[in-house]
């Protein structure tokens, strides 16, 4: 066994513990060497964890009925003078308490935002990963339904699908399906960038001798797919994605601003604005102010970070 | 059964007489289309054009021989290292492991237990290993492919292979501990010797070399080279080994096979090749090695380029360069006969190159 | 003239990082002659390539050089301006890195490349320059010259590319030529024809070649002077022929041994234990003493370059022998 094995090169290193590796690690640094992007994680992290225990900290609950009374509507914020002390940003004209709504709102607004960029990222980083793969034909069809795809913009295809799903369900069910047919209209007009992100790293990857490895003993394509080149695609993805969250927020607010989105019963932060903007010019400007800002910096924090990461992930830049 | 192929003839090696071919290449062919878009062609009258950069190969490889195969760029040797193991299809002729043609099987489980028996090392260490792997469980890759499938308790559970991978990451030179880590945190001449691990993991008989040490310097090389010799006599290995390195080749090799565009030119064993080549490119090529024991030895000037697979010459591809060239050499194709393609070579006619 | 055409004394290259300054290159001291072929040849990460940089003024930050000092027929060079190093860099010393494909721009014509170069550094007319220009790519053995003159690169093969690189590091006139690895890219046989024309070449021009490479083979059929370079320090320098017949450093003698030759099918080849290390890594004293078969208690000290006669070794083994030749001189 000697002649065969020389010195072991590497037990010389021994493994490092958690706060080593954190240390060393350079993801950690570029992140941490950037005040603008340090601001904007703070304020993600507030923001997602606000949404998160929304039920918990939320003064009241702004949607039970019982509890709205509507003589307390139109409160202005409590730092004002003439606000009510129990009312930290005033109250709607339902009388519900602006600081909760807008606490449930975001709730709501991440939460479409989360599950429009999981589908549209499992539709398209799946045709992504078969055009890039089989090329030919296939490859062809796909990018060519994409390339249609783009010439339209992103919110009218919401629309049109959004119009689409609302004329085919029944009117009762409208209210409670708006969840479902926000995410499904959102997610379907964005799987395009996934796909070709996933497609062109597919590409690449094909190509490379670990790919050919894993092919010289016989695996299935699919496997290949699955468990070789997924692994290597999802740095891009995970740029693409952070950046489309943003802009899944936005367009969830652009849709319900336009009142085609969630109802006032389940207001996310864009019904919220719209509901507002109908009383900015008498006076309550509170109403559309907050909701409005606290869009403003989510989706700004958000996006910032998502530059970061493109930044950070790029080898090219190192 | 050797005697009946043509072209390779034995030399009284005992070793080899009562030897099998456990690989055997028999007028293979691979041909590229490299015409134009059909569009382009279409306007501009174009006809379809093909490159042939495996022209009609006959060889064999006896058990736990190696048979080194050498050419420059263009010769055809990746291409050729890949239709052997089955990763890409001949255009004509076939390859036969221990006597069955993957290619021409459809059968799952013969061609299971086919590709069970042959591995390949890649020349680029940064590239054959996934980045996303741990390296335990690229080595183990193979064993859990061609695990028995029977089902359960088949002796393969998870903590047999991890044994095996601990088992085979010290046969390499490597630790134990090395195999919760990813390949990034290893130099090349490390990821090279988990390749070679992931290679032999599950027993094969027969491993494709791709220029394996190409890509690492030479005091690391002569640690993988050595590593591999001594797998070989360890577990009975049958190497093909394709490289552009004659010294390397020396080396390694029992029998040596010279390529140039997609064809053989020579075949011989080693030390009788390198002692007297016949065929006036193999003698370019030993030229062409610097001369590091500065030895003085003459060295005639070598001329051109490695040719344009595409527009290959006409007759012998290597007249435009030869010196000896006559004639014939531009018409007509010199047969593979003998061991050589060359018309001006014959069994007693050889220069030595190297003393 | 009186005096080595290059100098470089006690060079030391260091890059930023986040964790403090990594040494790349710690100490390099060495001289080139006029007209000589010094050859560096190292293995990858020991810093050859580097040297050859700091020396042309190419180092991008975050590498700089942070101590030592290079001098060009006496002037020193390591502390210039760039618009100074630029009129040096491709008039004065010529540049060959390897792979020809990136050294060509290739969307101008290949006779453009040369001319501008020429006009750059000398003081021709246009059509004087172009005459020059076809001159020098017959002197490099492409044909018909004044016919591909106006090609493109990617008209040409590798190793026409490679003889126009050459033709376009020379064709100033510099008195020396840094070399880049000039034939790792191409194959063997063209490999041969590159290295005898740079050799001869060089020779006819006077210009003093600086050959990096990993490649001992090519070393010796060129080289007058070789330096045999370990974690960016020099281990060994001396003449040719002697450093490889008779090695003197162990890291010399264990590359020599390690090499396969065509001669003799070795039963196995020697082989050094371990790699070398990491820039962020090298040990205290000598950096090759954790592979050393020799190792002594005086290598926990870093060794200078001892002077043994007119070579030169690294290694504390030749004390002695270094300080008898002072004596004696």
């Amino acid at each position: 066994m000697s002649e065969i094995a020389t010195p072991p090169n590497s037990a010389s290193e021994p493994a490092r513990t958690l706060i080593g590796r954190l240390k060393d690690n350079d993801l950690l640094a570029s992140f941490l060497s950037s005040k603008v992007t340090v601001a904007a994680g703070i304020v993600t992290v507030i923001l997602f964890l606000a949404a998160l225990l929304a039920p918990w900290i939320a003064p009241t609950d702004p949607f039970n009925p019982a509890t709205n009374y509507l003589s307390d509507s139109f409160d202005p914020p409590s730092f004002i003078a003439s606000g009510d002390p129990r009312f930290l940003l005033g109250t709607d004209d339902q009388g519900r308490d602006m600081l909760s709504a807008i606490l449930y709102g975001l709730r709501v607004s991440l939460a479409i935002g989360f599950c429009s960029v999981a589908l549209g990222a499992l539709i398209g980083v799946s045709l992504g990963l078969v055009a890039g793969y089989a090329g030919g034909w296939t490859d062809s069809a796909i990018m060519r339904i994409a390339d249609v795809q783009l010439t339209f913009p992103a919110i009218l295809i919401a629309l049109l699908l959004d119009g689409v799903a609302h004329a085919l369900l029944n009117p009762a069910n409208r209210d409670e399906s708006a969840f479902a047919v926000l995410v499904l209209s959102i997610g379907l007009s964005f799987w395009v960038q996934y796909a070709r992100t996933a497609r062109a790293s597919t590409m690449v990857e094909k190509n490379r001798d670990y790919v050919l490895a894993a092919r010289l003993i016989g695996l299935s394509h699919a496997r290949i797919l699955f468990s070789h080149i997924l692994p290597n695609v999802m740095g891009p993805v995970m740029v693409i994605a952070t950046i489309n969250l943003a802009l899944a927020i936005i367009t969830e607010a652009t849709l319900s601003f336009l009142g085609v989105g969630l109802p006032p019963t389940q207001p996310s932060l864009g019904t919220l604005i719209r509901i507002g903007q109908n009383y900015l010019f008498s006076g309550e400007w509170w109403i559309v102010t907050f909701p409005s800002l606290t869009l403003a910096a989510l989706v700004l924090a958000v996006n910032l970070l998502g530059d970061w990461l493109r930044d950070a992930l790029n080898p090219r830049l190192k | 059964m050797l005697a009946l192929l043509p072209g390779v003839r034995r030399r009284g090696n005992p070793k080899l007489k009562d030897a099998d071919a456990i690989v055997e290449v028999r007028g293979l062919s691979r041909v590229f289309d490299v015409s134009s878009p059909w569009i382009s062609r279409l306007v501009s009258r174009e006809p379809r054009r093909t490159l042939a950069a495996v022209d009609g190969l006959d060889f064999a490889i006896d058990r736990g021989e190696t048979f080194g195969l050498v050419g420059e760029s263009g010769s055809g040797k990746s291409t050729l290292a890949r239709m052997v193991v089955g990763l890409l299809e001949p255009s004509r002729g076939q390859v036969l492991i221990d006597g069955v043609d993957l290619a021409g099987t459809r059968d799952r489980a013969a061609r299971r237990a086919v590709r069970r028996r042959m591995q390949m090392i890649f020349q680029d260490p940064f590239a054959s290993l996934n980045p996303r792997w741990r390296v335990g469980d690229i080595i183990a890759e193979p064993i859990r492919v061609f695990r028995p499938r029977d089902g359960r308790a088949s002796g393969l559970g998870e903590r047999a292979i991890a044994a095996r991978v601990d088992e085979l990451l010290e046969l390499v030179g490597l630790h134990p501990a090395d195999a919760p880590k990813f390949p990034h945190e290893f130099s090349g001449g490390q990821r090279q010797r988990i390749a070679i691990a992931r290679a032999i993991a599950a027993h094969p008989d027969f491993i494709v070399c791709d220029e394996p040490t190409s890509a690492l310097d030479v005091s690391i090389q002569a640690q993988i080279l050595n590593l591999m010799r001594d797998l070989q006599e360890r577990l009975g290995l049958t190497y093909l080994l394709i490289t552009h390195n004659l010294a390397v080749v020396r080396f390694m090799a029992t029998r040596v096979g010279v390529m140039y565009l997609g064809r053989l030119v020579e075949i011989g064993e080693t030390d009788a090749l390198f002692a007297r080549p016949r065929h006036p490119f193999t003698r370019m090529l030993l030229d062409a090695v610097p001369d590091l024991a500065m030895s003085g030895r003459p060295r005639t000037p070598v001329g051109g380029e490695p040719p344009n697979p595409i527009d290959p010459p006409p007759g012998c591809p290597f007249h435009p360069r030869c010196p000896q060239a006559i004639a014939i050499c531009k018409s007509e194709r010199p047969a593979f006969r003998d061991n050589v393609a060359c018309h001006l070579a014959t069994a007693d006619d050889a220069r030595p190159a190297v003393e | 003239m009186t005096g080595p055409l290059l100098s470089v004394r006690d060079l030391r290259v260091e890059f930023a990082t986040r964790k403090g300054p990594l040494v790349a290159l710690d100490g390099v001291s060495f001289d080139i002659a006029p007209g000589e072929v010094l050859g560096v040849v190292g293995e990858s990460g020991a810093g050859k390539s580097l040297t050859g940089l700091a020396v042309i003024g190419l180092l991008d930050s975050p590498g700089r050089i942070a101590g030592g000092e290079i001098r060009f027929d006496g002037e020193r060079i390591d502390n210039l301006p760039q618009t100074r190093m630029r009129l040096i860099r491709g008039g004065r010393i010529g540049v060959i890195f390897q792979d020809p494909l990136t050294s060509l721009n290739p969307l101008m014509r290949i006779g453009d490349q040369l001319t501008e170069t020429i006009l750059a550094h000398k003081p021709l007319g246009r059509r004087q320059a172009r005459e020059q220009a076809i001159a020098w790519l017959g002197e490099v053995g492409i044909p018909s010259p004044e016919k591909r003159i106006d090609g493109y690169p990617h008209e040409f093969s590798g190793g026409m590319r490679q003889r126009v690189v050459i033709a376009l590091a020379l064709c100033a006139e510099p008195a020396l030529v840094i070399a880049d690895e000039p034939t790792t890219a191409l194959d063997v046989s063209v490999q041969a024809q590159i290295i005898s024309l740079l050799k001869n070449l060089t020779r006819r021009h006077g210009a003093a070649v600086m050959l990096i490479t990993h490649d001992m083979g090519v070393i010796a059929e060129t080289a007058d002077r070789v330096a045999v370079m370990y974690a960016g320090r020099i281990a060994e320098i001396g003449e040719v022929r002697e450093l490889v017949r008779n090695p003197l450093h162990p890291y010399t003698q264990g590359l020599m041994a390690a090499i396969p030759t065509l001669a003799v099918r070795a039963r196995r080849l020697m082989q050094i234990p371990g790699a070398m290390p990491r820039l962020s890594s090298i040990p205290r004293g000598c950096a090759f003493a954790p592979r050393c078969p020799r190792v002594f208690e005086r290598c926990a000290e870093r060794p200078p370059l001892m002077a043994i006669g007119g070579r030169g070794a690294a290694c504390w083994l030749y004390y002695q022998a270094s300080a008898a030749a002072e004596i004696r001189n």
